[in-house]
């Protein structure tokens, strides 16, 4: 594959390097002269000079061929534009654009940009799994489905210890996939029993995420942690 | 009218002012509290510090309840995103942003951003006073 990336960063290089050893051929672009001098003795023609927002630097690159853009900046907006102008002018199939600001997922997401990885989100999903007794963590999305994949804690004393999946009556949108029971992995069938502490994976929708929580904390559907999780 | 500006530089000052004084109600947003010094003396709107592409900071200038929003600051890009916001999110009546590039001002007007290029403005407008001395130039050798 093609990939141009624009933001020659530690991300940015780390990134091309990476890809480049899985053999595809890379265009790291960044505007600082010196910088893009200090890249080019590890990376060699796959970085250039120029600011990756610029229609005539994209041009000039073949971005028209580019399979994938990734904007890997320090910058929201620079993100943003660079991803649009790819998808826009250049009718790249897939943009990826970095999000430092979690809260401008939701804009990136609305304005068509493929994917978007907030550093920030995934940093806090790993510290609220982290937390003991924590309640519902988003470990991952999947774009495409719409869903995501979410780790919910059984509490100690729980409503539910010694019920059965099927007998939670999980709506449709929740498909609970695993289940840890301290060293143990299990397979989770109908019949399958959930115990206290118990750590529960379903790969679910945002609003199958909220009805799973209230369901195994016997609660309400108001959370503390939709503070913590983030729209899709 | 309650307006929303991002970018107190020469552009956003002297809009301010001028709308304020037509009587509307101005919040006007930087990121450096000294660009407010550029405001008139007659100025009577509100003046916020902060980054106008922060959801929170636009919330905070009354976005909710604007009919329109300008974004000038000197960055292109702060201006595209700020305008998007407002107009994919707090879905603003009117969304007027300054683009310098034009090949950008290409793009986000087809995406239906209203947008000013000062540059292709500036251009054209040289263009037409050349075209026009050249004119009167060979008009007067005759």
């Amino acid at each position: 594959m093609y990939i141009v990336i624009g933001g020659g960063g530690q991300v940015g290089f780390y990134l091309t390097k990476e890809l480049l050893d899985q053999n595809h051929e890379v265009l790291l672009l960044d505007k600082d002269a010196r910088r893009v001098k200090q890249l080019s003795e590890e990376l060699g023609a796959s970085v250039a000079r120029g600011d990756a927002c610029e229609v005539r630097v994209l041009e000039e690159y073949g971005c028209d061929r580019a399979e994938v853009v990734i904007a890997v900046t320090g910058d929201d907006e620079d993100n943003l534009v660079i991803c649009q102008i790819a998808k826009l002018r250049f009718k790249v199939k897939k943009t990826i654009a970095r999000v430092n600001n979690p809260r401008n997922r939701r804009l990136f997401k609305k304005l068509g940009i493929d994917t978007t990885v907030s550093p920030t989100s995934s940093i806090l999903s790993v510290i609220e799994s982290q937390i003991p007794h924590h309640t519902l963590v988003h470990l991952a999305e999947l774009n495409r489905a719409g869903l995501g994949l979410v780790e919910v804690m059984v509490p100690q004393d729980s409503t539910i210890n010694g019920q059965t999946i099927r007998s939670l009556d999980l709506p449709m949108s929740v498909n609970i996939v695993l289940i840890i029971r301290g060293d143990e992995k299990i397979t989770p069938q109908g019949d399958s029993v959930i115990r206290d502490d118990d750590h529960i994976f379903a790969l679910t929708t945002n609003e199958g995420a909220s009805a799973l929580r209230a369901i195994i904390l016997g609660e309400s559907e108001e959370s503390e942690t939709e503070q913590l999780t983030e729209e899709v | 009218m309650n307006i929303v500006i991002v970018g107190c530089g020469r552009v956003g000052a002297t809009l301010a002012s001028r709308l304020s004084q037509q009587k509307n109600t101005i919040t006007i947003i930087d990121l450096d509290d000294d660009a407010f010094r550029r405001l008139d003396k007659s100025f009577r709107g509100e003046t916020l510090i902060g980054d106008g592409t922060d959801q929170e900071i636009l919330r905070r200038a009354g976005i909710e309840d604007a009919q329109a929003f300008v974004a000038v600051t000197n960055g292109d890009n702060r201006n595209i995103m700020a305008a998007q916001i407002a107009q994919h999110i707090f879905h603003t009546p009117t969304v007027v942003c300054r683009i310098y590039d034009p090949k950008r001002e290409e793009i986000y007007r087809a995406l239906g951003l209203t947008v000013i290029s000062p540059t292709t403005i500036g251009a054209e407008s040289i263009l037409e006073k050349l075209h026009e001395a050249t004119q009167a130039a060979t008009a007067q050798s005759r």
